[in-house]
């Protein structure tokens, strides 16, 4: 079972959607038990960083998640839940997981984008993923394929973990991670074909972790 | 580089289109949901629903439809249509919908978008802008606001209420040209690029579609973000891969089609 971590972030039915339509079973959960019983956990969110880092100190379920992680669980952050494993966001000034190095920071709208218009922001619609390192959660997924994103603030974590980069008037990690702790700025719940295929990659690597 | 996006709008009126949508296959279709599946498998970046449903019942239905329609589609989907409540978007939004698009209603009572925005995020809160072309010293833009689906004017400058819904928390605004609408003669350029110029969050053009340089005029010179289409696509005048091919031809970035197609 994939648990989806709960922690009221918007986005968890989507995510439980888009796994049920995979034939996964999964379950939206803020209970430690289901957290603990399962093979992996998705970590999702929109919203912002202040209110969700608060509920999560409130629940308890950020000393839960590090624990978790620290033990190996497979883990997959998504949109607000990546930043947040980082350790600090400048959206609301906040401490955040700190799970993996790095801070998440704002885009500048004073910067300007191929045809020398200001970007826009929020950073919203379909974009690409470039991937600059190898991992298996990228299997099966093309050079073009594209991702839909809806952010204002964009993930920049140590460089060495950058995955996956992505252009908005500048160049901004959008994948980011190791081996089965892994983190996306974009929707894949949202993002079509390629997206269901990340899930689906993640669920692979769960049950092959499980039976190790 | 961020895509531009092309956006299939499907009216529905108690819980059914009220237009059939054609397909390839000559079906002809009145299932929202199942049209819906149609354009997100052919390529559509979003799907936008208004629902025109009068009655509380209808509004019932619908909610079940947006249930359906998540279970069904993989893209954002946004609703909007009489929507006068913090609490009547929340149902919409639990029941799987993306956004909530609000027009009159926000008119009416400016703070909705606020409290909207506070509630689910900007990013949830698209603002439907209705204009028209005026010569009023009311409107120094040249362009009005007007409500009930244009029926009613307002007397208030469309480029000043853009700036102002951004403030308030909008995060994208669709944008519906009153003249163009139902012409088929192009989007309102001038207007789209006003607005998109007065604005930094998203701006989809809307209204005047009839053929895909329509769409690369809106933009391009309109700088619009995103376009939306309803009858062209509905009545297989164009398919939407020929739509994008278009585009891309062009230069415009566009996602392309074949990349969503059912999971191998």
């Amino acid at each position: 079972m994939i648990a989806i971590i709960d922690y009221q972030a918007g986005n968890q039915t989507s995510v439980l959607r888009a796994l049920k339509f995979l034939g996964v079973a999964a379950k939206v959960t803020d209970d430690p038990r289901d957290l603990r019983a399962a093979s992996g956990l998705i970590f999702p969110g929109v919203g912002a960083a202040g209110q969700a880092m608060e509920r999560l100190r409130r629940t308890g379920l950020d000393q839960e998640i590090s624990a978790l992680i620290q033990a190996g669980r497979p883990f997959l952050g998504i949109c607000l839940g990546c930043q947040i494993m980082l350790e600090f966001s400048e959206e609301n000034s906040t401490p955040t997981l700190g799970v993996l190095p790095g801070r998440t920071v704002r885009f500048d709208s004073h910067t300007l984008d191929a045809d020398q218009r200001p970007i826009r922001v929020p950073h919203m619609g379909w974009n690409e993923t470039r991937l600059v390192r190898p991992t298996s959660l990228w299997q099966g997924i093309e050079p073009r394929d594209q991702f839909y994103f809806v952010h204002s603030y964009y993930p920049a974590p140590q460089a060495e973990l950058t995955l996956g980069v992505t252009e908005h008037g500048r160049e901004f990690t959008s994948f980011f991670g190791r081996e089965g702790l892994w983190a996306v700025q974009f929707h894949p719940e949202k993002s079509g074909r390629p997206g269901l295929r990340l899930l689906r990659n993640f669920y692979d690597y769960c049950q092959k972790a499980q039976n190790a | 580089m961020l895509s531009k996006r092309l956006i299939v709008c499907l009216d529905v009126r108690d819980g059914l289109l009220t237009k059939g949508v054609k397909f390839l296959d000559n079906q002809n279709l009145g299932d929202p949901v199942e049209a819906a599946r149609r354009y997100y498998l052919e390529g559509a970046d979003e799907i936008v629903f208004y629902d025109i449903t009068a009655s509380a019942e209808g509004r019932g239905i619908f909610l079940q439809v947006v249930e359906k329609v998540a279970e069904a589609i993989f893209i954002p989907f946004s609703v909007g249509g009489g929507l006068t409540s913090v609490s009547q978007m929340r149902d919409v939004l639990l029941a799987g919908a993306e956004k909530i698009s609000v027009n009159s209603a926000a008119i009416k009572n400016p703070p909705l978008i606020s409290q909207a925005a506070a509630a689910f995020g900007s990013q949830a809160v698209v603002l439907g802008l209705d204009a028209r072309q005026v010569d009023s010293p009311g409107c120094p833009s040249g362009y009005e606001v007007v409500i009930h689906g244009g029926r009613a004017p307002t007397g208030r400058d469309a480029v000043a209420w853009a700036q102002e819904a951004e403030k308030l928390g909008a995060g994208e605004i669709c944008l519906n040209s009153i003249d163009a609408d139902g012409t088929q003669a192009g989007f309102e350029l001038t207007l789209t690029n006003r607005i998109a110029q007065a604005v930094s969050i998203p701006v989809i053009a809307s209204g005047g579609a009839g053929e895909p340089r329509h769409l690369w005029e809106a933009l391009t010179i309109g700088e619009a973000s995103a376009a939306l289409v309803a009858s062209i696509v509905h009545f297989r005048q164009y398919e939407i891969r020929a739509i994008k091919e278009y585009l891309r031809e062009r230069g415009c970035p566009i996602r392309p089609v074949d990349s969503i197609a059912v999971l191998d």
